[in-house]
């Protein structure tokens, strides 16, 4: 694999945080190769899907269902291949959508309207995140194990808020943004967030210093320290972006289910982990690709989808989503190989 | 599916502090919890069936209440206890990890209560520990999910799966009986659990009663409303037409009535299954698909206490010529529709 970052230059004292041209050329091209088996993937499925349901499949609710139960999780994905890409993990995603989704309902069952459960998921999210971030980066902790003790007690905290209830929302303005009439040019508006997020979490990654600390990060945290990047702070502000993008998944999957409960979000950090995975974000850090995750979480979506159409039952479900997992990454293999 | 009590327990800036401030979240949660201030059940409503006399204290262990239904179960055992002046009820700290639980009802044992309710979290894995207990000369109550051998309780109590199934769907076969070629859809709960293939079988069986109805398409969820909005949004993506749905528990369907609202379907006929209060909510509204509920009562938790007490104090069931209490009751999974909701609404769970 080529390091995206050289290594330092310690006579001139001050070393490029980017990797010389001819590196990225043949980055870019590898990419290029990448997102094609992606798309082709996501092209087959659409074949299976539009052979074996025609009139179901090829339809535009199924399109917007599908993305629309794909944003939830694309927005956790986006920062989970941040955090990936620098080289660490957070295995508490899920959790913290739970308990931003339970903390913002239960605002919600109080009346306290859209602005009040907005931004208690946001900042529910953020301080979940900060917490991660200053664990992982000033308490010298893991990440595998500072957001495992995030996941238990934050899943904890969304069950002793609840009590087990589903908190059922009742702000209509909330509601709404889930319904038909919502959909502006016959995309919902969770769609619109999600590609938002998605086009900004591109551009921070590939064109922006950010961005290139964070790879710089993953690569080589040392060459990253030497070159002068503060790797800790790097890492405290990834955390936290990460923390945000679960605080907006709350609230999409708080339109989209119309309700917050302890459950939400279960699962969701090994859902986002697959997706970057199998995307081309590699998991040792120092490469990351926005693209690939989307169209990694948007492949599972539809298969999940074309299982539901063909009334396939969980456990045939489970069965190809693992095989398509080891597929994926297998032709990434090969083309990465060849290239 | 809304229901009505926006209790305003927190102010705007401790929530605003609070959020800020996730490490001091469980003092926050403490505050901003959706506590109903003022919950009646079935357990209040009846009077205890006779006098007060031989005190008896009863432990109980239940699992740990991570949804509506295990919530109630715990709430229904403790309001029945506090209705008895001659019952002391010892609760445990709930918990879904086995080991815990056994710790816990050996604390019990050794505690000497004079019977024990056990809800297990794992019926297969804790009949060690009943064994144990009914060994020491303390009679158990076996409530919902069964231990291994009869040796392991005096008295098991506990919901009918299968009669969910069976009750739901009669009930869709007698509404649906005079349409031809009626199509009938299932979002079961979750598919590795034992109880829902008993639930699939019991509506099977049910529904090979009415040639005219063809089960047509059967997808599982996880018990959860986000499951229940996802697979119902793809279930009514797959069938375009059908004129009924069984869903096997109203958590999840919460979930399934906001996609089929999105979905801005109708033309069908739904029923639920345990018995929340915002399914009876939505069945006395009468204003959308959702005509019925088959129950699994949490009141089980209630008479559980009641055989109990009976038991520690040596006596029969008021009602029954026998003695002794019996070795199982298995409740009944009666079908709440428009007609009887009012009647079974202080059960409904949150």
């Amino acid at each position: 694999m080529t390091q995206p970052v050289s290594p330092p230059r310690y006579d001139s004292g001050k070393a490029p945080a980017t990797a010389p041209p001819p590196a990225w050329r043949t980055l870019a091209a590898r990419a290029d190769v990448r997102t094609l088996s992606l798309l082709g993937v996501l092209a087959v499925l659409i074949v299976i899907g539009g052979v074996t349901k025609p009139d179901e499949f090829l339809d535009t609710r199924n399109l917007q269902l599908v993305l629309t139960q794909a944003s939830v999780i694309g927005v956790v994905t986006v920062g989970m291949t941040f955090v990936i890409t620098s080289g660490g993990i957070d295995l508490s995603v899920g959790a913290i959508v739970a308990l931003a989704s339970v903390w913002a309902t239960t605002v919600a069952t109080q009346e306290y309207g859209f602005a009040g459960i907005l931004f208690t998921a946001l900042a529910v999210g953020v301080g979940c995140g900060l917490v991660n971030g200053l664990l992982v980066a000033y308490g010298r902790m893991v990440p595998f194990i500072a957001t495992l003790a995030m996941l238990a007690s934050a899943r904890g905290l969304a069950l002793q808020i609840t009590d087990g209830r589903t908190q059922i929302v009742t702000v209509d303005s909330v509601l709404s943004l889930g319904e038909r009439d919502a959909y502006v040019l016959g995309i919902p508006p969770l769609v619109l967030v999600f590609a938002v997020v998605s086009v900004i979490g591109w551009l921070v990654l590939n064109r922006t210093t950010f961005g290139r600390r964070t790879v710089a990060v993953g690569g080589n945290a040392e060459a990253a320290r030497l070159a002068g990047i503060d790797v800790r702070r790097q890492r405290l502000y990834l955390y936290l972006l990460s923390g945000l993008c679960c605080g907006i998944a709350a609230f999409l999957l708080i339109i989209l289910a119309g309700s917050g409960q302890n459950t939400n979000g279960n699962l969701y950090e090994l859902d986002a982990i697959a997706a970057a995975i199998i995307g081309g974000t590699l998991l040792s850090g120092g490469r990351g690709t926005i693209t690939g995750s989307v169209l990694g979480v948007l492949i599972f979506t539809t298969i999940t989808d074309i299982f539901a159409l063909n009334n396939l039952q969980s456990d045939v479900q489970q069965i190809a989503k693992g095989a398509i997992i080891v597929a994926a990454v297998l032709v990434q293999r090969r083309t990465a190989s060849t290239t | 599916m809304r229901p009505t009590a926006p209790t305003p327990l927190t102010s705007r800036r401790g929530l605003l502090f609070g959020t800020a401030a996730v490490g001091a979240g469980a003092f926050l949660a403490g505050c901003t919890s959706n506590e109903p201030k003022d919950e009646k059940t079935a357990a209040e409503d009846r009077p205890a069936a006779d006098e007060p006399g031989k005190h008896v204290t009863i432990g109980f262990a239940g699992p740990q209440a991570d949804h509506g239904w295990l919530n109630a179960i715990n709430d229904n055992a403790k309001r029945r206890a506090r209705t008895y002046s001659d019952v002391t009820l010892e609760i445990t700290e709930g918990s879904n990890d086995t080991a815990a639980q056994i710790g816990q009802i050996e604390t019990l044992i050794n505690k000497k209560v004079d019977v024990l309710v056990v809800l297990p979290a794992d019926g297969k894995a804790l009949t060690q520990v009943g064994l144990k207990a009914m060994r020491a000369g303390i009679p158990v109550v076996n409530l919902d999910r069964v231990f291994n051998t009869p040796q392991a309780y005096r008295c098991w109590i506990g919901g009918d799966n299968y009669g969910m199934g069976l009750n739901a769907g009669h009930y869709i076969g007698e509404k649906l009986k005079d349409t031809p070629d009626a199509r009938v859809v299932e979002l079961a709960g979750l598919d590795n659990l034992e109880l829902t293939k008993q639930r699939t079988k019991g509506f099977d069986d049910a529904l090979k009663n009415y040639p005219n109805i063809r089960k047509v398409a059967r997808q599982a969820a996880d018990f959860t409303v986000e499951s229940g909005q996802a697979k119902m949004a793809q279930l009514l993506q797959a069938q375009r037409k059908f004129d009924a749905l069984w869903n096997h528990d109203d958590d999840q369907g919460v979930g399934a009535l906001r996609a089929v609202e999105q979905a801005g379907r109708d033309g069908f006929l739904m029923v639920g299954g345990a018995g929340a209060l915002s399914a009876f909510q939505a069945i006395e509204r009468d204003d959308g698909v959702l005509k019925a509920t088959v129950l699994y009562p949490p009141t089980m938790s209630a008479s559980a206490i009641d055989l109990a007490r009976a038991l520690g104090r040596g006596k029969g069931v008021g009602g029954m010529a026998e003695y002794e209490i019996p070795a199982s009751v298995t409740l009944y999974s009666a079908v709440v529709d428009k007609d009887n909701v009012e009647r079974y609404m202080p059960t409904g769970f949150r």
